[in-house]
């Protein structure tokens, strides 16, 4: 395995009294799935929040490039190459499919404090959101409102935005929640494509995707992980058939 | 906006332009008021607007600003209008650095609740202070000199003058604020107005374009406060207080929050309206109460909005100018 991109080590976030992610190592290499599947509350989306800068860290560090991020905010971090998507679809309902993307891909200009010239005669940031567009499928839609689209598409808007900014490492939060079987093998295919310039951070729900992309598997249960490594290795694992797959699900 | 519209402005601009050949000094001096009051309200429009900061302490830049030039005016003799007018916007300016460095942080009533308290603070400042003439301000006995290099341009005390470089100032701020709205920072004030939480997941620090959005505002709200203090000649705290605020705030309602011609039109209504019903009674102030309930009622988009009723924008048209409505 090459080089992490992105590593967590011994990561922890408290609320209070209760540990919502304690103690939590994982790595992502380019070119790598790394899945994380747990039960509802099991901190998999606290996890992800701590990854982005979304959330401080109690406690651990998180490593991007071999930098230390954890002390860092999400506009920091995603300007060292760190790019999400959200679980619950957060994007600009009142903006085209084409503004939001464009608007994503403007964040990588050097300033955006630039008051007289038009944004759109900004050529690179045109081309990052056109480039975005035809990665999702959504050129066809690139006019529309995103407050006018199904639920499907606006989650892939949610990861046209997340391309938009040109990141190396992908974290996507349930990229597949609440789509079609027809829609999931779709984003499934998307992320195909996506994972040889890209390490990629999954946290899914939809066991047939998982096993379709993961490279890692790690499985989390009440903050903690319980088992982690190559899928087929993990979903043997007693402690995770107990805890999650439940015994019934050999098949 | 539409060719349509930009037809109706130059239309607009091309009539007031024209008003001191064929209208009163009584309606060419209404004339100047309205577009100081609808410079102001754009400025405010800059915030309400585009970034979704509601500031009810406006008005302490604008008064602030006349206060500068009635403070450097000299007793009974023209102050230099170039040196005054870049005193008079540099110090709204800085007072609106010093303040939005410490409100931009906050959001929603507690961004209200900050700028509101600012607001007062600069009020009583002035009001009980000695420095300024106190509760009764103070008098500018000559407006400036708009002298250059030796040359005298116009003469500001002549009304038409006045009104001609209110026009100028007005329309050039306008055309100001429409390129800044096509511009990536007004994109990025649009995206802070809608999810700022996810421009700053996109790399965007938001705070500074916040901030400089703010004093922006402060600086060309300063700019109508310092050609408002040369059209009436008198500065009192009662221009930088609440109420001020509070009248900027509804032009901005009335004429259409985010909409680049909306807060001018607003003004325009605002004295308008005052003018009609005092026309009729004592207490005018409750039939234009009873206006701007109505409007906020029945018109969300304001007196702009009626506009996109009749006309809906195409869809394409929608993609460098859709506002909120669907959020």
């Amino acid at each position: 395995m090459s080089a992490a991109v992105l590593a967590a080590d011994n990561l922890a976030r408290r609320f209070g009294g209760l540990a919502a992610v304690d103690g939590v190592s994982l790595a992502v290499a380019m070119g790598e799935v790394h899945a994380v599947i747990g039960p509802n509350g099991a901190g998999k989306s606290t996890l992800v929040n701590l990854l982005s800068g979304d959330l401080a860290p109690s406690g651990g560090c998180i490593v991007l490039d071999g930098r230390d991020v954890s002390r860092l905010g999400p506009a920091r971090r995603s300007h060292l190459g760190l790019g999400r998507s959200y679980q619950k679809t957060n994007v600009f309902l009142p903006f085209t499919v084409f503004e939001n993307c464009r608007l994503a891909a403007q964040s990588r200009l050097a300033t955006s404090m630039r008051f007289l010239r038009p944004a759109s005669s900004f050529a690179q940031v045109n081309e990052a959101a056109g480039r975005a567009l035809e990665a999702t499928g959504l050129e066809p839609r690139r006019h529309a409102v995103v407050a006018t689209l199904s639920h499907g598409e606006q989650r892939h808007v949610e990861i046209a935005m997340a391309l938009a900014t040109r990141p190396r490492v992908l974290l996507l939060d349930e990229p597949l929640a609440g789509m079609g079987a027809e829609e999931s093998a779709g984003i499934v295919a998307l992320l195909r494509r996506l994972r040889p310039d890209h390490a990629i951070v999954l946290v899914e729900h939809d066991m047939d995707a998982v096993f379709a992309l993961a490279d890692t598997l790690t499985v989390m249960a009440n903050g903690r992980v319980i088992a982690s490594g190559p899928p087929a290795t993990v979903r043997e694992h007693p402690e995770v058939r107990r805890a999650y797959l439940g015994d019934e699900s050999h098949a | 906006m539409t060719r349509l519209q930009w037809a109706a402005v130059a239309a607009g601009l091309a009539l007031l332009a024209a008003m001191p050949w064929f209208a009163d000094k009584f309606a060419v001096q209404f004339a100047s008021k309205v577009l100081i009051f609808a410079l102001f309200a754009s400025s405010l429009n800059l915030l309400v607007g585009q970034a979704g900061l509601v500031s009810l302490g406006h008005a302490g830049f604008f008064g602030v600003a006349g206060y500068v030039l009635a403070l450097a005016s000299p007793e009974y003799d023209a102050a230099p209008l170039w040196s005054t007018l870049a005193m008079a916007v540099g110090v709204a300016a800085l007072l609106a650095l010093a303040i939005g460095a410490l409100v931009v942080r906050t959001r929603g009533v507690y961004f209200l609740m900050a700028t509101l308290a600012f607001g007062q603070m600069l009020f009583h400042l002035f009001h009980d202070g000695d420095f300024a003439g106190g509760s009764d301000g103070l008098q500018i006995f000559a407006r400036p000199a708009g002298t250059l290099f030796g040359v005298a341009l116009f003469d500001l005390e002549q009304y038409r003058h006045f009104h001609w470089v209110v026009l100028a100032a007005c329309a050039l701020v306008l055309v100001f604020l429409a390129r800044l709205r096509a511009s990536p920072f007004g994109r990025v004030l649009d995206g802070i107005r809608v999810n700022e939480h996810r421009m700053r997941a996109l790399g965007f620090a938001t705070v500074r374009y916040k901030l400089v959005a703010f004093v922006l505002a402060g600086a060309l709200a300063g700019l109508a406060g310092y050609l408002s203090a040369c059209q009436f000649g008198v500065v009192n705290p009662e221009s930088l207080g609440w109420h001020q605020s509070g009248a900027v705030l509804l032009m901005v309602i009335l004429g259409g929050m985010g909409s680049l011609t909306g807060p001018a039109l607003g003004a325009a209504v605002w004295w308008g309206m005052e003018l009609f019903f005092q026309g009729f009674t004592r207490h005018w102030q409750l039939p234009m109460g009873a206006v701007i309930v109505a409007v906020a009622l029945f018109l969300p988009d304001g007196l702009a909005g009626l506009w996109r009723r009749v006309r809906p924008p195409r869809a394409v048209a929608a993609e460098a100018s859709v506002r909120e409505g669907a959020a």
